[in-house]
């Protein structure tokens, strides 16, 4: 007798070679760049501004010509297509840095670009960057941390308004911030549990809350500032922001260290969070029943874990954490509250979330990456007013592409993601 | 641990699924609960584990009762369950399912997984499992995944272990080491419950038997009745375990499928290369343990699947079937019983006449220009709803609301009246009573006797040995061999397990 022939790894690997789709969109861009911003380029010199006047380290800045920059960046963009395209061949995937590599170096060309013949402060956009990136990243860690447990969570932008409305009354009634982003927490953890017991004891449609809370949210801010903010702006409505910290040693580093370690309690906090959640999600017997949740209640429910329960908690810490996104907004960021002032940040987040892949390091990696988008329509349009802003507001959807092609491959939601546990 | 259940009683609505049942299960025992599907086996086993809440009576355990408010609680007192579906998160490694709920965590509050992988271990090599701790479980064959839910089980000191219908995803050989396994659990002093409707495996491993029927326990028997008594204690009359059946009479060739190849939804390969030919007047059975491609194989005949380009083709009466709709493969003459009948054979909100006309809506006899013509339809449903014992009160009632095999009879029906060429019946009598099945087989034969030829998919050897005139094992998506009905079990097992004869 014999054994039936079994090709190895017949039934593990993928019969279907890796996508075309990342050489491709990395071919594209870096044509783009080449062609674009090289060969028809601007001329001028651009002036990479490496650290900012009065740094301990002074970094000489770096300048260069324009075209110049961008016609090596974009044939180093080129080669790692070309290496993409022989791994494709090799029926082999892209790795992910590879392809990061390659986006960093588009945005660095369209950087030098834009700003030809003018400067380029580098800190500056990546410290911005990051202020901008922070309530998403808070608003998707919620988000996350709803859908680990089975709950998709679509009401990420009406936590994320509550947070921000309740920090800054609360930051301005009391005299203190540290109360308004606490008030921020507990508004939106409420949302939270709202959202919670209505799709875990009453099996309402999850999307239907989420949306239900996010117009009702709307509706509410919006009556509140014009009845009562806008009238009373200075006795409700001026919190002022907290102040910003910098770390000795660290914040003198050159580039990252304006960028990252000069900066206020909500960029620290969510430099804290980021890896927390993750080592709790990963590393903790907490995590594991809220995956094991999240992926089959059922069987959790048969090693004693109370889905219900746990189901409820994580939505709510996760609502907490999102409220604190908002609170980033106004008393972390601008300093009041304005009329829906979240303008769509928490659907960004949680396009991020699927993005991140439910990772708490790829998530946040997702966010700055719109953050950085945003910060460059921002920046382009002084720097660059020849350019059609049509053109700029394009870019945090290139950007999203790019990442989506380096992405590509098994993405794999939350198997109960979204489905009401109804036990027998 | 000596178990006792005493006067359980749990009803869903007006439908008692236990009706006051007494059971007594002593330390080492291996004690089989022999039902046929929906007697209310697993109802009682999830009372027993907490899922459910009886309405009346109480578990005692070494005699002293007890409250289970959850399956927590239910552990904790010692009873560990192997459920029919396995209760293992896919993406969680062999340490982490097996850990999971009871977790080991270190001095910062971390999860020790080193602990989990020597627990692991520890009872894998102390039965020879052979379970690697750090497996994903998503990738591990059933069998093993069975093992990991034991070890689960094991981990937690279960006194008490419940086995739900574990032979199902099992090849023959499988099977015999679960029992290996079960024997020595037993001799360790764990007492066993082994839930099953197949009586061969409760006649070699069973030191008692309760046999279960509608709710109530119907009588207790030994290991040593005959095969005949037992299914009579089951089903509650005489039944006759063999199926009729002239000698064939082959015709030319109805189908005939070459090389073909299908991926599944995880683009993997589910069928690999496979021929076979299926003549007038003759039953192929196509054997296999779950999960080998047969689901694949039979979809791609009856055009819902593609098959991969290029990779071969599938002709009825000598013409090649592209791949086109389903309805062209529906016209040119193939019948087909899925496999889910809720799922892919039936819509449970709709009435039984609605459900005779699901595969021939758009034209006659069931329409005349748009309309329904319903005169028609309800004349074909009184007929056909008689001419298949579909007990109902009216052919206006919901599918759904029907018994199992009677929802499977309408299927049946709604297949067996269209005339066709080749009839694909897939697992046509999982989850329907004793009764029924021997209906359903009768007609299988009759189609058979009648000319047509027939595909049975099952992965019960039992009807594949009754029914089928040529037998094809399938596994890992190729056919092992084709061989005629005369194959021994033994041989048959064998070929389940990938080995060719």
């Amino acid at each position: 007798m014999a054994k039936v022939e079994v090709t190895p790894g017949m039934f593990s690997k993928s019969e279907v070679a890796p996508s075309w789709k990342t050489p491709i969109v990395l071919a594209f861009f870096a044509v783009l760049v080449l062609v674009s911003f090289g060969f028809l380029g601007k001329p001028g010199n651009v002036d990479y501004s490496l650290s900012n006047k009065g740094d301990i380290f002074a970094v000489p800045d770096f300048v260069i010509s324009s075209v110049g920059i961008n016609i090596g960046l974009g044939i180093a963009m080129l080669v790692i297509a070309g290496i993409s395209a022989a791994l494709t061949l090799q029926k082999r995937k892209t790795p992910l840095w590879l392809t990061l590599i390659a986006g960093l170096a588009g945005a660095f060309g369209l950087l030098g670009w834009l700003a030809s013949g003018k400067q380029v402060p580098v800190s500056f956009i990546l410290g911005s960057a990051v202020v901008l990136a922070v309530p998403i990243i808070l608003g998707a860690l919620g988000g996350l941390m709803s859908e680990r447990v089975g709950v998709v969570n679509i009401a990420i932008e009406g936590q994320l308004l509550t947070g921000a409305f309740m920090a800054s009354v609360v930051g301005t009634i009391t005299h203190n911030l540290y109360f308004g982003a606490l008030a921020a927490m507990i508004a939106s953890a409420i949302l939270s549990m709202a959202l919670a017991s209505l799709a875990i004891k009453y099996l309402v449609d999850q999307i239907i809350i989420g949306v239900l809370i996010n117009v009702l949210v709307v509706g509410i801010t919006n009556f509140l500032y014009s009845q009562w903010l806008s009238v009373a702006g200075e006795q409700v409505n001026f919190p002022g922001t907290f102040d910003v910290i910098s770390i000795p040693y660290l914040s003198a580093l050159p580039v990252i260290g304006p960028a990252f370690f000069s900066a206020r309690i909500t960029v620290y906090l969510t430099f804290v969070l980021v890896p927390l959640v993750w080592f709790i999600l990963f590393r903790t017997k907490l995590g594991l029943r809220a995956r094991a949740v999240g992926e089959h209640p059922t069987a959790a429910d048969t090693v004693g874990i109370n889905v219900g329960r746990t189901r409820f908690w994580w939505v709510t810490s996760g609502g907490a954490i999102a409220g604190l996104g908002g609170a980033a907004l106004t008393i972390g960021n601008v300093g009041a509250f304005g009329r829906e002032m979240s303008g769509g940040l928490g659907f960004i987040a949680l396009a991020v979330v699927i993005l991140g892949r439910w990772q708490p390091f790829y998530v946040a990696a997702s966010a700055l990456l719109f953050g950085f988008a945003i910060i460059l329509r921002v920046w382009a349009n002084g720097v660059a007013p020849g350019i059609p802003t049509d053109f700029i507001t394009m870019v945090p959807y290139l950007v999203t592409l790019i990442a989506v092609a380096g992405f590509a491959g098994k993405v794999r939601a939350p198997a109960a993601s979204g489905q009401p546990y109804i036990k027998g | 641990m000596k178990l006792e259940l005493r006067g359980i009683t749990k009803k869903f609505g007006s439908l008692v699924a236990n009706d006051h049942i007494d059971l007594v299960v002593m330390p080492g025992e291996i004690r089989s609960l022999l039902g046929e599907n929906g007697a209310g086996k697993s109802t009682l086993m999830n009372v027993l584990y907490g899922l459910y809440q009886a309405d009346a009576g109480e578990i005692l355990l070494d005699d002293k009762v007890q409250t289970f408010k959850g399956p927590g609680d239910a552990m904790a007192a010692g009873i560990g369950m192997v459920h029919q579906h396995f209760m293992l998160i896919p993406v969680f490694t062999v340490a982490e399912n097996v850990v999971l709920g009871n977790e080991p965590v270190n001095g910062i509050g971390a999860l020790d997984l080193e602990t989990a992988r020597a627990r692991v271990k520890e009872i894998s090599d102390r039965f020879g499992f052979n379970v690697d701790p750090d497996a994903l479980v998503e990738d591990l064959p059933v069998g093993v995944q069975q093992r990991v839910e034991i070890i689960k089980a094991l981990s937690r000191d279960a006194k008490v272990l419940v086995l739900d219908e574990p032979t199902a995803v099992l090849t023959p050989q499988e099977t015999d080491e679960l029992m290996q396994i079960m024997r020595e659990l037993a001799k360790a002093g764990t007492s066993i419950v082994f839930i099953t409707h197949k009586l061969r495996e409760v006649q070699a491993v069973a030191d008692k038997i309760t046999v279960i029927r509608q709710g109530k326990v119907v009588g207790e028997a030994s290991p040593k009745e005959s095969a005949s008594k037992l299914a009579t204690l089951m089903v509650g009359r005489e039944v006759d375990l063999k199926v009729d059946k002239k000698s064939m009479k082959t015709g030319s060739v109805v189908l005939s499928v070459e090389n073909i190849s299908v991926l599944d939804e995880r683009e993997q390969r589910a069928v690999d290369g496979v021929s076979f030919e299926v003549r007038a007047g003759e039953i192929l059975a196509i054997a296999g343990v779950q999960g080998n491609g047969q689901t694949e194989l039979a979809e791609v005949l009856l055009g819902l699947r593609t098959s991969i380009k290029g990779s071969g083709s599938i002709s009825l009466d000598g013409k090649v079937l592209g791949h086109v709709s389903v309805r062209h493969h529906l016209e040119a003459g193939i019948a087909y019983i899925p496999e889910d009948r809720n799922k892919d054979g039936l819509v449970s909100e709709f009435s039984i006449a609605e459900n005779f006309m699901l595969d021939g809506s758009y034209g006659k006899p069931y329409a005349k220009g748009i309309n329904i013509n319903f005169a028609e339809r309800d004349r074909i449903s009184k007929k056909l709803i008689q001419e298949f014992d579909v007990r109902t009160q009216s052919a206006a009632t919901p599918a759904g609301k029907l018994s199992g095999g009677n929802q499977q009879k309408v299927v049946v029906a709604r297949e067996l009246s269209r005339g066709v060429k080749l009839l694909i019946a897939s697992q046509p009598t999982r989850g329907v009573d004793v009764g029924s099945i021997e209906f359903i087989h009768e007609r299988i034969v009759a189609e058979r006797d009648a000319g047509r030829a027939v595909i049975l998919i099952s992965t019960e050897l039992d009807e594949v040995l009754a029914l089928a005139d040529r037998i094809a094992v399938m596994y890992r998506g190729k056919i092992v061999g084709i061989v005629d009905a005369a194959t021994s079990r033994e041989q048959l097992g064998k070929m389940m397990a990938g080995i060719a004869a």
